[in-house]
């Protein structure tokens, strides 16, 4: 049996006629492809569960800045204060979400998730979801073959590179796999997952590439944060039978085509954007003579 | 069609595929190719790597890629210190010099003063890199699998000879390429194998007629 796919749809329709959920396509494509046990390909995503809750400790307990002082401490920070608007569970992921991408900062290990300057979306929001509620191993195991069949379409098809498709593609590809991976968690069913994917995506298309000094800092750091709380947004949203208009395929399609049509200057080159302002140049200055 | 393990993954220290695995990689692949104890390192650094280096931790990842550190290795945020222990002793230098590339460098590594090799690389993207030249020859190697570099003579059955052994060892060619300056001259052949090459073997396409010399590669 072969259970390859390309798009989102070719998933839903192998769902629907081996009679199989989201995840249990991609982890029997993964051992078909690479002639792998299932026991195999399950210890290798456990060890990178592994890795996304080192990362997640060691980000909460940063207390010192990067050499370029942009970041650092503030997912402590954010741990230590009692939030007063977001709910429990959306702000422990924004909270996870900027720790990881601080332990990145500061030199730590990570799992790239799809990228570097994204590793905090996916550890973040699943760590803190199967904290609040209660879920197990097996569970989280699921949440990662989602999550990775929904990044391997858009790395495919598109493009999961800044320096190809702008901040859409990085924090973009790594909020829609998260937010399909938490309606999956919570029970969703594969058209939810598919709806999630393109309701997230839709809704941060054109997001630039333009980090201060080059450097995977400002904005990434918070915008790891932003988005695993925009991630659960469509989550919900899916949950509750909303649907995009646009099918998931034809929403990464139109981010690919939107990432390569953005000049140059906003694809992580640091010549434009929040990198050429004032304060963005001041900051690169005081790097270069670091 | 790509693995889950490559879209989430790889596990690395951050925090930059390009600028700081990529580096962690480029410096053990050099590590390698020196093979020998280094005591001196020279890193010159181009484009980005020059410009952002001190924020991505390029240059602390390099080291730790010559101490033979990997790309997921905790160890590489303290590699001055450890390099400090092994007295091996590092100097960066940037470069405005365009080499065609945003991310290069260049590595002069010597061990005392009996022997000294440059080797330049770049660093691609998402933790790929290129060993682009060794002692002034052009090369190209990735790092990605087993590889052998040959300088030969431009002449007939060199190719033939070297594929042949690798073939009658039972090791697969995954890729191969030869180009030469020019007609009976200098050439060389790159050629990529799914296994890994025994000693012996090398030696024996050290040995087939017109070949010069032979440099072997693992992956990194």
């Amino acid at each position: 049996m072969d259970y390859s796919y390309e798009t989102i749809e070719d998933i839903l329709r192998l769902c629907q006629e081996e009679k199989l959920t989201f995840d249990q396509v991609v982890l029997r494509n993964e051992m078909n492809q690479f002639e792998r046990t299932e026991e195999d390909v399950l210890a290798e995503i456990d060890r990178r569960l592994d890795v996304f809750e080192e990362s997640v400790k060691e980000g909460l307990a940063i207390d010192s800045h990067t050499p370029s002082g942009m970041s650092g401490k503030q997912a402590k920070q954010l741990e230590a204060h009692v939030p007063l608007l977001l709910g429990k569970l959306a702000y422990k992921a924004m909270t996870y979400s900027i720790a990881v991408n601080e332990a990145n900062a500061k030199m730590s290990r990570i799992v790239a998730c799809p990228t570097a300057g994204s590793c905090g979306i996916l550890p973040g929001t699943l760590l803190a979801l199967a904290e609040e509620r209660e879920l197990s191993r097996d569970a989280l195991r699921k949440a990662f073959l989602i999550a990775a069949g929904i990044g391997a379409v858009v790395t495919e098809r598109a493009c999961v590179a800044g320096a190809v498709g702008g901040c859409q593609a990085e924090v973009g590809t790594a909020a829609a796999m998260t937010a399909g991976a938490v309606v999956g968690l919570l029970g969703g069913n594969e058209r939810q997952i598919a709806q999630a994917v393109a309701l997230c995506f839709k809704n941060l298309l054109g997001l630039v590439c333009d980090p201060v000094a080059g450097l995977v800092e400002v904005p990434c750091v918070k915008r790891n944060g932003f988005y695993s709380v925009h991630a659960i947004t469509a989550a919900e949203m899916a949950l509750a039978g909303i649907k995009s208009q646009i099918p998931a395929d034809e929403v990464i399609e139109a981010m690919n085509r939107i990432g390569r049509s953005l000049p140059a200057a906003l694809r992580e080159t640091s010549d434009g954007g929040l990198a050429t302002t004032v304060t963005g140049k001041a900051i690169a200055e005081h790097v270069r003579n670091l | 069609m790509i693995s889950i393990f490559d879209v989430i993954g790889p596990v690395m220290i951050g925090p930059s595929s390009s600028h700081t695995a990529g580096a962690a990689r480029l410096g053990k692949m050099a590590r390698a190719i020196f093979g020998e104890p280094i005591t001196k390192a020279v890193m010159t650094l181009y484009g980005s790597f020059a410009k952002t280096y001190k924020g991505h931790g390029t240059d602390k990842a390099l080291v730790g890629g010559l101490l033979g550190f990997d790309a997921d290795d905790a160890r590489l945020k303290d590699s001055f210190a450890e390099a400090n222990k092994k007295k091996m002793d590092i100097f960066f230098l940037e470069s405005s010099e365009d080499m065609g590339h945003p991310n290069v460098v260049k590595f002069d590594l010597y061990n005392g003063d009996d022997s000294h090799k440059t080797i330049v690389g770049r660093s691609l993207g998402g933790g790929l890199i290129m060993i682009t030249e060794i002692d002034g020859f052009p090369v190209e190697v990735t790092g990605e699998d087993y590889a052998i570099m040959s300088l030969h003579n431009d002449q007939p059955g060199v190719v033939a000879g070297v594929s042949g052994l690798l073939g009658e060892e039972n090791i697969n060619i995954s890729s191969m390429r030869v180009f030469r300056k020019r007609r009976h001259s200098d050439a060389v052949m790159m050629v990529s194998t799914d296994g890994p090459i025994d000693q012996a073997t090398l030696q024996k396409i050290e040995a087939v007629p017109g070949v010069k010399r032979v440099m072997y590669f693992e992956p990194v």
